[in-house]
């Protein structure tokens, strides 16, 4: 992970304290009252982190997608929920800037977004899709004087009462079929979230992210101008899976540094005894190792198929790689945490010690069912088939 | 591209794009995604078309954009199945 541009590297710098100094400070508390990390997040708008990706020429950082990745990594390792807060907003600050192809209302957004840090949750999940993302049933509904409403069943929206904005996924009118789709930016004030459920879980607890019935209204340029399927498969998907997984793998990251820490302790004490459970803590560097160069090479192949031709993005060669590094990731970084676990034993089980990693293998679970594993796995069958490089 | 293959992808897409309405009521430039072909039936869309004309399509090719509409199949038919054979299969490497 490279970060060449100056402003990028005192941004990583910045975020890197802020995940060192804030968010690992409240992360247990975080965690065990399941709330949202507020302390973590009013730092990166003090810092003008949530505008780190918005274009220069629309105020913000321009920073790079290997800077945010960065951002996401440094602060997975200390706060999960914060972390992946941060990812999300970020691939929907990125998929805009990607997409807006010169839209007025989309500039003037960016512009208000950087100002005043603004905060963008995505509602595109939905009950009665099985988890499909690319069929929406809620439609945007014509409402007559120009405005567009739309009322929409989501099962889950992170952190959706902590944002300011929304993106919602919706099926262009009412008579639309489910795969006819565009996206809307709603905000805050023009959109009411009533909420169906609480958020209670085994991990990620911090992101608090119940289901809500959503309802909104709103002017027919905040419905973003590009073709769905080129938002989809050029920004939302890849960068979704590409962030999420450098979060992830910050999580891994601090699960094996803290395994480590706890062996280097032991043999500190007892210098020359032997420590088998070394042996077990080689074979968990070993995995880490892989999915950090998986994690990294996906964001250099994103970097060049981007630059070069944005079209081979659409490929299904280029949706085969990045829901390659999606189930990689989701399958390894657990593992790497449970091994974690093994080497540190019953002092990394307990959630009071310096080196507990309940927390990290409960929050690196999700990762398999944030689009599920095994739905990714059936679409991958399918391309596979035709598809002509693995 | 002959009224023919136009003909043949016709049939091709009757059998296996699964559209909730007559793929006869479609012009050659309407778009099939948004007349409601899911994902999961364009792969067997494709399969199929590689087998009716003898084709495969290149990783370049396997976009949505080129199986969107009658004359876009068409069009990657003819590409391929032309005098003017393109560079080999898995060009998007």
């Amino acid at each position: 992970m490279s970060v060449p541009v100056d402003s990028d590297r005192v941004l990583v710098e910045t975020v890197r304290r802020i995940a060192d100094d804030v968010a690992a400070a409240a992360a247990d508390d975080v965690d065990r009252n399941a709330r949202f990390p507020s302390e973590a997040l009013e730092a990166l708008r003090g810092a003008g982190a949530l505008s780190a990706a918005v274009p220069a020429a629309l105020g913000g950082d321009g920073a790079s997608l290997e800077t945010v990745a960065r951002c996401c990594f440094e602060l997975g390792r200390r706060c999960s929920a914060t972390a992946m807060v941060f990812a999300m907003h970020q691939i929907q600050v990125l998929t805009i800037a990607r997409h807006l192809d010169g839209a007025p209302w989309f500039e003037a957004y960016l512009r208000e977004l950087h100002e005043e840090q603004r905060l963008i949750a995505s509602v595109t999940s939905e009950v009665g899709t099985g988890g499909d993302m690319s069929r929406s049933i809620a439609a945007a509904t014509p409402e007559g004087d120009g405005e567009l409403s739309f009322e929409k069943q989501a099962p889950t929206v992170s952190y959706g009462l902590h944002a300011d904005d929304l993106l919602t996924t919706l099926r262009r009118t009412p008579d639309a079929e489910a795969g006819d789709q565009i996206l809307a930016l709603t905000k805050s004030g023009q959109a009411e979230l009533e909420p169906a459920g609480v958020w209670d879980t085994l991990g990620m607890r911090g992101t608090c992210s119940p289901g809500f019935v959503v309802r909104a209204r709103f002017a027919s340029e905040q419905v973003l101008p590009a073709p769905f399927a080129e938002v989809m498969n050029q920004s939302m998907v890849p960068l979704s899976h590409i962030l999420w997984s450098h979060v992830w793998l910050g999580i891994a990251s601090d699960a094996f540094e803290r395994a480590r820490a706890f062996l280097r302790a032991s043999a500190r004490r007892r210098p020359g005894e032997p420590l088998p459970a070394a042996a077990r803590l080689s074979h968990v560097m070993a995995e880490l190792t892989l999915l950090r160069g998986e994690v990294s090479q996906a964001l250099h192949d994103f970097h060049t198929d981007d630059a070069d031709d944005r079209s081979r993005l659409m490929t299904m060669a280029s949706v085969l790689r990045f829901n390659n590094l999606k189930l990689a990731a989701s399958e390894h970084a657990p593992s790497v945490c449970a091994g974690a676990l093994e080497v540190v034993g019953i002092v990394g089980y307990r959630n009071d010690t310096p080196h507990s990693v309940g927390r990290h293998l409960r929050d690196a679970l999700s990762a398999r069912l944030m689009v599920a594993n095994e739905r990714l796995h059936a679409t991958d069958a399918a391309l596979l088939l035709i598809a002509k490089e693995p | 591209m002959n009224g023919d293959s136009r003909t043949v992808i016709r049939s091709v897409l009757r059998e296996h794009a699964r559209l909730p309405v007559d793929v006869d009521t479609l012009g050659d430039d309407a778009d099939l995604f948004a007349a409601g072909m899911t994902s999961h039936a364009s792969v067997n869309l494709m399969l199929a078309l590689e087998d009716a004309f003898d084709v495969e399509f290149p990783d370049r090719m396997l976009t949505r954009g080129v199986f969107d509409s009658v004359s876009s199949i068409a069009a990657a038919i003819d590409e391929l199945s032309g005098d003017g054979e393109p560079s080999t299969a898995g060009g998007a490497g």
